[in-house]
């Protein structure tokens, strides 16, 4: 039985515990990095990650691309869209097609 | 040209057209397979950006909501309201197999049945927003979960799609290329050594039957 977490600056995220989600608050990104490799251990088969914390998070989170549990999956906070989600697919679409098929329309 | 060394032999000649029909076979094997994988990665991936483009939109209105309902309460008001969840989310995972890569299906159940169960706050000191706030949220779970799911399986399947891409590319112009040159190296080998054979054996007739029967004698012989 997997659960969910969420993890990002507190402003963004504490609204998904009302939902039943596990919220972790970070803020720095030493202690971010610990927080999510002890979620990524536990129980979690879905991390959602706050944009603002993935662009200090990416090697990180990159460690995890090739493995089928944890999904850590980027969401805009409440700071706004800053497009690191939609950047991410698009750079998947590269990886696999060779070139970008699917946004340069 | 052939860059690995080979035996012109026939036993290495055999060898190496079994292998060229392997790797012949597989080469097409693994076109299907990636042609397949791309077909269902577009899908995927096109299922996955008009449901993040949706997810985004309502997580900035959802933002905006909770914005709002902070501005009218107590922030330890509205601490103490989400303190303590009711509903708790649960995930069951099982995978699907699509062409030899295991992507993630996700199931999930909630510890209430009642899908409005998720006020966990006295309604008396809470203002109306926060419960607008929530309900946004609430009802964006489903699609952030099939967003999760789906994200996932698009990263799973672009890294196999990039391997299967490199194998076949790999065998397309390195391996079956060589293996060719290396038949054809052979082959060129043994025809040689085969010809060479013949003019000796031509050449060795000539001189037994000129040692039997002394053509050349008779023939000065005559003039």
């Amino acid at each position: 039985m997997y659960k969910i977490a969420v993890i990002g600056d507190r402003d963004s995220i504490y609204g998904f515990a009302a939902l039943g989600l596990d919220t972790y608050p970070v803020s720095e990104k030493e202690e971010a990095a610990r927080t999510l490799k002890t979620l990524a251990q536990g129980t979690y088969a879905v991390i959602y990650i706050t944009e603002a914390l993935l662009s200090l998070l990416t090697e990180e989170v990159a460690a995890y691309a090739e493995v089928k549990v944890p999904a850590i999956i980027p969401i805009p906070g409440a700071s706004g869209n800053t497009g690191a989600g939609i950047r991410n697919v698009k750079k998947m679409v590269e990886r696999a097609v060779g070139s970008d098929i699917i946004f340069n329309q | 040209m052939a860059k690995t060394q080979v035996n012109p032999t026939r036993m290495e000649l055999t060898k190496q057209k079994r292998k060229l029909v392997t790797a012949k076979r597989g080469h097409k094997l693994l076109k299907d397979k990636r042609d397949e994988l791309m077909r269902q990665f577009l899908d995927l991936v096109r299922e996955n950006k008009a449901l993040r483009e949706k997810v985004e939109e309502g997580l900035r209105k959802a933002n905006g909501n909770f914005v709002l309902a902070r501005a009218g309460m107590e922030d330890e008001a509205m601490n103490v309201a989400l303190m303590a969840p009711r509903q708790e989310v649960y995930l069951e995972m099982t995978t699907k197999n699509v062409m030899s890569v295991d992507i993630p299906v996700f199931e999930y159940s909630t510890r209430t049945t009642d899908p409005h169960d998720i006020y966990c706050y006295g309604f008396a000191s809470t203002s109306g927003d926060l419960d607008d706030a929530v309900k946004s949220l609430a009802d964006l779970l489903p699609d952030m979960l099939r967003l999760s799911e789906c994200e996932k399986s698009c990263q799973l399947m672009s890294i196999e799609i990039e391997k299967t891409r490199r194998r076949v590319n790999a065998l397309e112009h390195v391996m079956i290329p060589n293996m060719q040159a290396n038949i054809k190296y052979i082959k060129m080998k043994l025809d040689e050594n085969e010809r060479s054979t013949q003019i000796r054996l031509m050449k060795v007739k000539d001189m037994m039957l000129e040692e039997a029967h002394h053509y050349k004698e008779h023939a000065a012989a005559a003039e």
